[in-house]
């Protein structure tokens, strides 16, 4: 029988981690995320599982020490915040370019810089565009419950696995230190040598029997042609992962004239922002990405060509809203595109959506048709 | 007598390891890493471990090792190879984990990720080419460049109240608890090859016993960098280097010490 | 049913364990949860808050701007949360640790005299659970049936010695509770 708690999401994130089979953490202590290093160091998974757990000496070791345990074929994951992922971001970059797979998580805190610790969702270029150098694409969840976080751990490793490619959980310091009602995975038991030769053999480095040829991970190619080729199979995978991995829950979106677009926290501000919008008699819905990348193009498109105007409610500047324009232009649609968030660690009350809404599509309103320009 | 009378298994006087990749090499003519992989690969042979070996190549001059050492390998990014073998070293605490550094990737971009490997005592085996300059991207100085040495970046040689001095990493590592062996070695002359065999033999032997982290320092040549001719770049090296960087051992203990 | 509730006082006062305890009470019900702390630098020894919210569907912002009720327990918060409490809703306040009282015509108001009774029951540290009795008595939306499982869960086991005492206290705050203003 699953067992169901009361957790945090940041300690959810800990025990997913052991219940699915992972093999190895490797983290350095940053808030608002710190509790899952802690939590993983009191549960002492290496006496139940195996699983190591490892305080590494910066994030730049910790996501290095990932990528050996990857590239050896082993469920490797580690967790930061913003500042601690930009560090990453130059092993996040070679893990996509050796095609590892493996589970980063980052509580996002508010930026640029040192910023604060309050949750902000500021860091969305950085994980759906890539982050560090080069032409790649991790796969990004953001969950908005306690439930999520824990279902989102297994469920990155089976695309990072899928997909020979690093997966992202896109979180933020609200759901780490929120606790929720939470149904717990069953164990699932480590991956054990055969398994791991037999379905990673033909790249890890588990040691190399007489039977096999040598396995080289790296992202290193001297020659362009080789390495525009293998850009072109990095792009297909991409492509592939859109056409098969997009994930979305729409809310009242059948009747709705207005689209608001959020992820994560802000997405669970606006169910109640739905609500309120609601009893006014406006007819509004919601749309929650759950896969960042891919980003739900498809379903952006068709409500672009029924609704007025779509509105992306972000706790950022203004990020998530580019790809909703974009997705609104690939589909012909001159529906309005408008943007509401705050910023610095503040999460926007339901109210002020509806303000916001009220205010940016105050002629579509009045009217009750859509602007055209 | 002809030729085919002579090649029998009881003339045999050397034979290539055949854990070494029968391919050419992409060192310079003199380079002293050609040298160091025969030793590890006719080790690897010796120790028959091939099996379960695992090696992190850096980014410099030996970024392609793994091209010619018939082994399981990862190539880490510039400096991060402790904590990649880390990684590797945890998650197969049978396997035996090593890196190939040079002394840019080692004591400059990676000195915080050796330091601490080295601190925790990971069970793994660091082989450190010390040729006091950045080879690969040209010659530029490096940490361990001598001071007065000319190289692209200090074209009128080191100067220490700009630069600083150049650092004995390997004397730094020998202070830490988690190393059980540390030692510092050439391979400039058939007799310091035979020497640096041993200590690489030794410290993979440490390694296998699980005794914590092996670290042995080889002083190299670069005659390109140096710009010199490989003989007088191992006169240059006996004259100027090995003084500054004194072989032998720096540690020989049980980890913990 | 959903009821959205802000606890607010001081670091220490027990705060958050008494949210955490009605969440978890919740959970025995078989209702959704949210418990949302204030978290950052004031932590530390300052002011702490803690949103709860139980709801028999979907739970959707954990920022709430209007609560059905606010537990107040110093007067840090009593100026941040008087306000916020929507008309017709449920003020709960300790007067100990209040020098101003709750001035709003709309609300309805209760006090309890946890500080005093905490230190007569003979431990400070039931303070939380007075408050707690006082708050289920206003807006009995958990059993106490379900409440004893509750503490049962969130406590670690070498604490389950305490529970006994808890529920008393639990007890003593639905007794002593007092009606300040009705709407």
């Amino acid at each position: 029988m699953s067992e169901i708690k009361l957790m945090k999401g940041n300690e959810v994130l800990a025990e997913a981690a052991i219940r699915c089979g992972c093999d190895g953490y490797f983290g350095y202590p940053i808030t608002p995320q710190s509790e899952v290093m802690e939590t993983l160091m009191m549960r002492r998974p290496w006496e139940e599982t195996g699983m190591v757990v490892l305080q590494a000496e910066s994030e730049v070791a910790a996501i290095n020490m990932v990528y050996g345990a990857a590239g050896s074929g082993k469920k490797a994951m580690t967790s930061s915040s913003s500042p601690g992922i930009s560090l990453m971001a130059e092993g996040i970059s070679y893990l996509a370019g050796a095609e590892l797979p493996c589970l980063i998580v980052n509580v996002t805190r508010g930026g640029p810089g040192l910023g604060t610790i309050q949750p902000s969702q500021a860091d969305y270029f950085q994980a759906v565009k890539g982050g560090g150098h080069g032409d790649y694409k991790l796969i990004v969840l953001a969950p908005s419950s306690v439930q999520e976080m824990n279902d989102f751990v297994n469920l990155g490793f089976e695309l990072a696995f899928k997909y020979r490619n690093p997966a992202l959980i896109l979180t933020d310091g609200a759901l780490g230190q929120m606790m929720e009602k939470v149904e717990l995975a069953e164990f699932k038991p480590r991956w054990t040598s055969e398994e791991i030769n037999e379905n990673w053999g033909s790249w890890a480095t588990t040691g190399k029997p007489a039977s096999r040829k040598k396995n080289v991970v790296s992202s290193l190619v001297m020659g362009s042609e080789e390495m525009e080729a293998n850009n072109l199979r990095f792009q297909e995978k991409y492509r592939m992962m859109e056409e098969k991995e997009v994930r979305y829950e729409a809310f009242q979106c059948d009747d709705a004239e207005f689209v608001l677009v959020a992820f994560g926290t802000s997405s669970r501000v606006c169910q109640k922002s739905v609500q309120i919008a609601r009893a006014k008699g406006l007819k509004v819905g919601l749309l929650r990405p759950i896969t960042l990348f891919p980003f739900p193009k498809l379903v952006i498109k068709e409500l672009a060509r029924k609704v007025k105007g779509f509105m992306s409610v972000e706790m950022s500047a203004g990020q998530m809203v580019e790809d909703i324009k974009l997705s609104v232009y690939e589909a012909g649609s001159n529906a309005r595109v408008n943007y509401f968030g705050r910023m610095g660690g503040i999460i926007p009350s339901p109210e002020e959506v509806v303000e916001a809404l009220e205010e940016k599509f105050s002629w579509e309103i009045s009217y009750g048709v859509k602007r055209s320009y | 007598m002809e030729l085919k009378d002579l090649i029998k298994p009881e003339n045999l006087v050397y034979e290539k390891s055949k854990v070494q990749e029968d391919t050419y090499m992409h060192y310079c003519p003199g380079c002293s890493h050609g040298v160091v992989h025969k030793i590890l690969a006719e080790l690897i042979e010796e120790l028959g471990i091939q099996e379960i070996t695992v090696g992190v190549a850096p980014v410099g001059c030996a970024v392609f090792a793994y091209n010619y050492i018939d082994i399981d390998w990862q190539e880490a990014a510039h400096g991060r190879a402790p904590a990649v073998a880390t990684g590797i070293s945890r998650l197969y605490p049978d396997n035996f984990v090593f890196t190939y550094q040079g002394d840019g990737d080692l004591a400059s971009i990676g000195a915080a990720e050796i330091m601490h490997a080295c601190n925790r005592g990971e069970n793994i085996l660091v082989v450190f080419i010390n040729n006091g300059i950045y080879g690969m991207t040209g010659g530029q100085m490096a940490p361990t460049t001598l001071e007065g040495m000319v190289t692209s970046t200090t074209p009128m040689g080191r100067n220490v109240d700009l630069n600083g001095y150049p650092m004995r990493i390997t004397n730094l590592i020998a202070q830490l608890p988690g190393t059980s062996y540390v030692t510092r070695q050439a391979v400039h002359t058939a007799g310091a090859v035979r020497k640096c065999k041993k200590s690489l033999k030794k410290a993979m032997e440490n390694v296998l016993a699980k005794k914590g982290t092996s670290f042995v320092e080889v002083v190299s040549t670069c005659n390109s960098g140096w710009k010199m001719t490989p003989i007088a770049a191992n006169k240059w090296m006996e004259d100027n280097m090995i003084p500054y960087y004194p072989l032998g051992d720096l540690k020989d203990s049980v980890k913990g010490v | 049913m959903t009821e959205e509730l802000i606890i607010a006082g001081f670091g220490g006062q027990g705060v958050l364990s008494m949210g955490k305890i009605l969440a978890y009470s919740g959970i025995m019900e078989n209702k959704e949860v949210t418990w949302f702390p204030s978290y950052g630098p004031e932590m530390r020894g300052g002011t702490a808050n803690v949103t709860v919210i139980l709801s028999d569907t979907r739970i959707s912002s954990p920022i709430v701007k209007h609560f059905d009720s606010a537990i107040i327990l110093n007067q840090q918060s009593m100026d941040k949360f008087e306000k916020s409490v929507k008309p017709g809703g449920i003020l709960l306040y300790d007067p100990n640790g209040v020098i101003h009282p709750p001035q709003r015509t709309d609300i309805n108001i209760y006090k309890v005299d946890a500080t005093v009774t905490a230190v007569e029951m003979g431990n400070p540290k039931v303070f939380n659970m007075i408050v707690f009795g006082s708050y289920l008595k206003i807006r009995p939306i958990v059993t106490l049936d379900n409440v004893e499982k509750g503490l049962q869960k969130s406590l670690p086991d070498r604490y389950h010695n305490t529970i006994p005492l808890n529920l008393d206290a639990i007890r003593k705050g639905q007794e002593i509770v007092e009606l300040v203003q009705e709407v």
